[in-house]
């Protein structure tokens, strides 16, 4: 055990390096996530209680989206540089692997997005109690939507300009995330409880985090094969 | 012992090669030639279960490689067509992580494999910062580290300068007479004096 404990953390201490040394890159899909939610006011007028009332889904939506840009990035250069067969070839377990880097992409990419929602959630007027409740849903859900997307962008990473297909292919696993992560504010904002939405989305990340890395690096091998 | 029994690849619609046989013992070294698109990267890529065969299979010491991947995962080195060197790591980093991939412990230190390379001044570089030919040497002081007894080789030598492929060659001498096998791909003649390479033309059959 204590081999796939310093593989993994080996992935993650590269990654983490890699992440650092391209700062500006890992920062595009944070900055279109600000400016896709902060667009919303200017196009559907700036009433408070419009705002408040659709907040939760331009944010949900805005991540989502985010996160689709994102996964562009987390197998391409290990693909096109050779990386991948040295790793695939290594003989060490692939999942381990796979999980290690996505928890680096998602660290990378989908954590910054729950750190600027609060701030977001101020420009559209959401309340405290909506605001906790949508940070909680995207801490849940965000880690399904990269897992989620490494199995798509495993499938694709041998195609040039796959982003189309990448779409494709991971939109109708995203949309019960979304749906369920939405859910959270919307029942949040009408007084209901939460917990069955929290439940689902529980279930749907731990369900991701068991098969995706396995799909995703079965994927893998016949991406570079 | 590497073989390969009546392999056939296909690509898209095109037969590469038909039923080639293969065998590489302990002490060889083969050079696969043919002309550009004759499948010399392809038969590599098959020899190290990156892909499939159309047919055939490959056997290491005589055993079906699907059924001992682990060992031979663990006695392979691979060195591709794409070298492997992250561009945004030093050739020390890089190095680092290709240790900790690494099966077996490896039989020098990061720092005696730049040294053999050549690479100890520009060690803590960016790989982004040194030219083609460095960054070849860099995904060779791989190979020194990796403690495997078959070394597959795509172009190992691409873009190496002469005293470099003359090192290089010293290297695979000493990997040959410990035991080790080689099979590689080259344009450059290699400058191997105790052992001579035997050949596998591709691209005649047709």
């Amino acid at each position: 055990m204590s081999g796939l404990a310093s593989i993994f953390s080996a992935v993650i201490k590269r990654d983490l390096r890699l992440v650092a040394r391209r700062m500006s890159e890992m920062a595009h899909p944070v900055l279109f996530f600000i400016i896709v939610v902060s667009l919303f006011p200017f196009g559907v007028g700036s009433d408070p209680l419009q705002l408040a009332k659709i907040g939760s889904g331009i944010i949900w939506v805005g991540a989502l989206l985010a996160t689709l840009l994102a996964l562009e990035g987390l197998f391409r250069s290990d693909y096109d540089d050779g990386s991948l067969e040295q790793i695939i070839l290594s003989g060490q377990p692939l999942t381990v692997l796979v999980l290690a880097k996505v928890f680096v992409h998602w660290c990378a990419t989908g954590l910054p997005l729950i750190v600027v929602t609060p701030l977001l959630g101020v420009f559209l007027d959401l309340d405290g109690q909506v605001l906790i409740a949508l940070l909680a849903s995207l801490a849940l859900g965000t880690p399904t939507l990269s897992l989620i997307g490494a199995v798509g962008i495993a499938l694709t990473v041998s195609i040039k300009r796959s982003g189309l297909l990448l779409t494709l292919l991971v939109l109708p696993l995203y949309i019960p995330v979304l749906i369920f992560g939405a859910g959270v504010a919307v029942a949040a904002q009408a007084g209901l409880p939460t917990a069955g939405h929290f439940y689902l989305l529980g279930a749907m990340s731990v369900l991701s985090l068991v098969l995706a890395p396995i799909a995703a690096a079965a994927a893998l091998r016949i991406s570079v094969s | 012992m590497l073989e390969a029994r009546k392999v056939t690849c296909v690509k898209g619609q095109r037969l590469l090669f038909d039923q080639i046989d293969l065998s590489v013992r302990p002490g060889e070294i083969w050079q696969i030639a043919g002309s550009n698109g004759a499948g010399k990267t392809s038969l590599l890529r098959i020899l190290c279960g990156l892909s499939r065969p159309e047919e055939g299979e490959i056997f290491w010491d005589g055993a079906p490689v699907a059924s001992t991947l682990t060992t031979f995962r663990a006695s392979l080195a691979f060195l591709g067509h794409a070298p492997g060197v992250k561009l945004d790591l030093s050739a020390r980093e890089n190095l680092e992580f290709s240790n900790a991939l690494g099966m077996n412990a490896p039989p020098c230190s990061i720092d005696e494999a730049l040294n053999e390379v050549g690479l100890v001044k520009s060690a803590d570089l960016l790989c982004r910062y040194l030219s083609e030919g460095q960054r070849r040497r860099v995904a060779i002081a791989r190979l020194y580290l990796s403690a495997a007894r078959l070394w597959i080789l795509d172009e190992p030598l691409a873009a190496i300068d002469h005293s470099g492929i003359e090192r290089f060659s010293d290297r695979l001498e000493i990997h040959l007479s410990e035991g080790g096998l080689v099979v590689l791909t080259s344009h450059q003649p290699l400058a191997l004096r105790h052992h001579t390479a035997k050949t596998l033309a591709l691209g005649q059959a047709r």
